[in-house]
């Protein structure tokens, strides 16, 4: 058995360790994408939920007293739902390019166990947020959605980059934040799924993707 | 001095062996298409080299049915995982010495 030999057998099992057990074609790319989405889309809902008056001024939610709530409502979950959407088919696809160039399965044993990983916390906070809505308490959303959304990524994070784990740390604290300045959830909402993904996804992507 | 060569385990001079053993000891079970596709190779090297591995009792082979379809799930034993971990010290030995 030669030294090269010992090198090539090294190599191998860490690779195996590593494909096998964890998801690593998450695209950092779409990270950065899904952030501008988010930035792009609270913009246009700040204008709708805080009219256009003064950025540092008092704020309330002008939903809660205005005749035509109803539509303005279903125009921010529009907003909302176009994001996500927007973002969820972006990391699809930039995921599936990456996974060929590496060479690992899309819809894998990984795979497959990353998505269940996340989809359990976003599902169960997503149904929570939206029974809450029906109920009348809008000021849930934004730390909901946050807190949700970092627990999903925490949970995620064993399957995946270990960076990862950090952003849902952020979201989860921001989203605590959120809850106890109730008028500023936007703007903790902004940082949280704007700022951050942007951050991370450089991140992620000057490390992994290239 | 003993040469730690003599330590390393037989049933691991195979690469594809020793392959399957460190996705074992990182994973709780994998089944035998996800082996397949992970390490591309064809069902009968793979089900020669389980069974190999199977008669050492370095694993143990978990049989089910998903529907029709037979699932094969894999796990390393006890036996198995220090096998590899004795393994991996000696590879770890050899390379201090030739140092």
């Amino acid at each position: 058995m030669k030294e090269s030999d010992i090198q090539n057998d090294l190599t191998s099992i860490r690779s195996m360790m590593e494909r096998s057990s964890k998801f690593i074609s998450l695209s950092g790319l779409s990270g950065v994408l899904a952030g501008i989405y988010a930035l792009i889309g609270a913009v246009w809902a700040y204008t709708i939920v805080y009219g256009t008056g003064g950025f540092f001024s008092y704020r309330d939610y002008v939903i809660e007293n205005v005749p035509a709530s109803p539509e303005r409502l279903m125009k921010l979950i529009g907003i909302a739902l176009g994001v996500l959407v927007a973002s969820v088919t972006t990391g699809i696809i930039l995921t599936i390019r990456k996974a060929r160039q590496k060479g690992q399965s899309v819809w894998g044993r990984t795979s497959r166990q990353l998505l269940y990983n996340m989809c359990v916390p976003l599902f169960t906070g997503g149904a929570l947020i939206l029974i809450l809505i029906w109920r009348g308490y809008f000021g849930v959303v934004a730390p909901a959605s946050l807190i949700f959304y970092g627990l999903a990524l925490i949970n995620a994070s064993s399957i995946t980059f270990k960076d990862i784990h950090y952003l849902g740390i952020s979201d989860i604290l921001l989203g605590l934040l959120a809850a106890i300045m109730p008028g500023y959830g936007l703007i903790f909402w902004v940082i949280g799924f704007g700022l951050l993904h942007i951050v991370y996804g450089s991140v992620m992507y000057f490390k992994y993707d290239r | 001095m003993k040469l730690p060569f003599e330590k390393l385990d037989k049933a691991f001079e195979n690469r594809l062996r020793l392959q399957i053993m460190s996705i074992l000891v990182v994973n709780e079970r994998y089944d035998f298409n996800s082996l397949k596709e992970l390490l591309d190779v064809t069902d009968g090297n793979l089900a020669s080299h389980l069974k190999a591995l199977e008669k050492e009792q370095y694993i143990t082979v978990h049989k089910a049915f998903l529907g029709r379809k037979p699932n094969t799930n894999y796990a390393a034993s006890e036996q198995g995982k220090l096998a590899f971990k004795q393994h991996l010290d000696a590879l770890e030995q050899i390379i201090k010495q030739q140092k």
